[in-house]
């Protein structure tokens, strides 16, 4: 774990974000852009509550739940421990493989029962090979920097960005990943709402 | 409560538990016994079908999943990626025990109607999740080089 960059006494966490999160949904835009606007007025969550947000984020980003398919290669990954897929399975210009080896072939809609079987969510893919999104060794300053930036990120707005985050089944999935597979030590709750605290801090990102 | 679908070109209902994979469907209650069981978990290939046209591991597939949907099997494989594979593989003699076989062909298949020149590198992406016990992997890639020449007019 990096140090936090912020010496002040830390929060509790959970209550501050949740005010901040509350101020979020209540409609208060922020802009997220890299490099970040430094206009302090727009952002609703002061940069070191948005920047422990981004730890909490970042935690769960680095889960093999989530690495696995956001790979630094062509490959993706699999298991706990980032194997590379076993199949030759590859990304494909889509994002959702190649001929006979797209990931639908084996992974559907839900997680199939069973230890060792394909798990499964709704429009199982990675990210397209144009923008690979790459989690897999990305520092916490490196990926902040990708995520918020909309060239990189699949041009997501914070608001679009926390929607992916918090409802896409495909993410949700992480929490409940099937037989065999640990889902994604952090609260899907605790995560959501780390999420929106740093898109309400403007996107905060460690130097 | 009945599921529809078509298979082979004809609308099927069935009538069983929505979590059956859609091989056991296809082999016990459609009695097309030509897709294989091989592993139950789709690491091997041997029961790919396609669903809409894309490639399909029926082990896993529960039948609720595809209701509504077109089914190819390796009975109901033609066209001219279908009679070109079939050429290639005589040709080539490809099977040895030929238990893994229709799932080859059944990728194959996909791979023409995508890829009309194939390069090894694009049959390796294709054929990777087939596994043959036999390893006539050697004459299935030389099936399919010449079975792209047959589909693209070099028959003979």
């Amino acid at each position: 774990m990096n140090p936090a960059p912020n010496p002040r006494p830390r929060t509790p966490f959970l209550l501050a974000s949740a005010a901040v999160a509350s101020l979020a949904l209540a409609g208060i835009a922020v802009q997220c852009s890299s490099p970040r606007p430094t206009e302090p007025a727009r952002a609703a969550v002061a940069d070191a509550d948005g920047l422990r947000a981004w730890d909490v984020v970042y935690g769960v980003l680095q889960h093999p739940r989530c690495v696995n398919c956001h790979p630094a290669g062509n490959v993706p990954l699999q298991g706990e421990h980032l194997q590379l897929h076993a199949q030759n399975v590859q990304r494909g210009v889509d994002g959702k493989g190649r001929f006979d080896l797209k990931c639908a072939t084996c992974h559907t809609a839900a997680n199939t029962p069973g230890a060792h079987m394909p798990p499964g969510a709704p429009n199982w893919h990675l990210p397209t090979a144009a923008m690979p999104l790459v989690f897999e060794g990305k520092s916490k300053a490196e990926l902040c920097r990708q995520m918020r930036d909309r060239a990189q990120n699949g041009d997501k707005t914070p608001e679009q960005l926390v929607e992916h985050m918090t409802h896409d089944p495909l993410v949700l999935w992480g929490w409940s990943p099937g037989e065999g597979r640990a889902p994604v030590s952090t609260p899907q709750a605790a995560f959501a709402q780390a999420a929106r605290t740093w898109a309400a801090s403007g996107c905060a990102c460690p130097e | 409560m009945p599921i529809d679908l078509e298979v082979n070109g004809k609308r099927v209902s069935v009538d069983v538990d929505p979590t059956t994979p859609l091989l056991w469907v296809l082999r016990e209650d459609l009695a097309l016994p030509g897709t294989k069981f091989g592993c139950g978990a789709a690491q091997c290939g041997a029961c790919t079908v396609h669903v809409d046209g894309a490639s399909a591991r029926s082990c896993v597939l529960p039948i609720s999943a595809v209701a509504g949907k077109r089914i190819t099997t390796i009975e109901g494989l033609d066209g001219k990626f279908g009679a070109a594979l079939m050429q290639a593989w005589t040709e080539q003699d490809v099977p040895q025990c030929g238990y893994c076989q229709t799932g080859q062909i059944m990728s194959a298949a996909v791979l023409l109607k995508e890829a009309a020149k194939p390069t090894d590198g694009d049959i390796d992406a294709c054929m990777s999740g087939n596994v043959c016990r036999c390893a006539t992997y050697v004459r299935i890639r030389s099936a399919i080089h010449r079975a792209a020449e047959i589909a693209s007019g070099g028959g003979r």
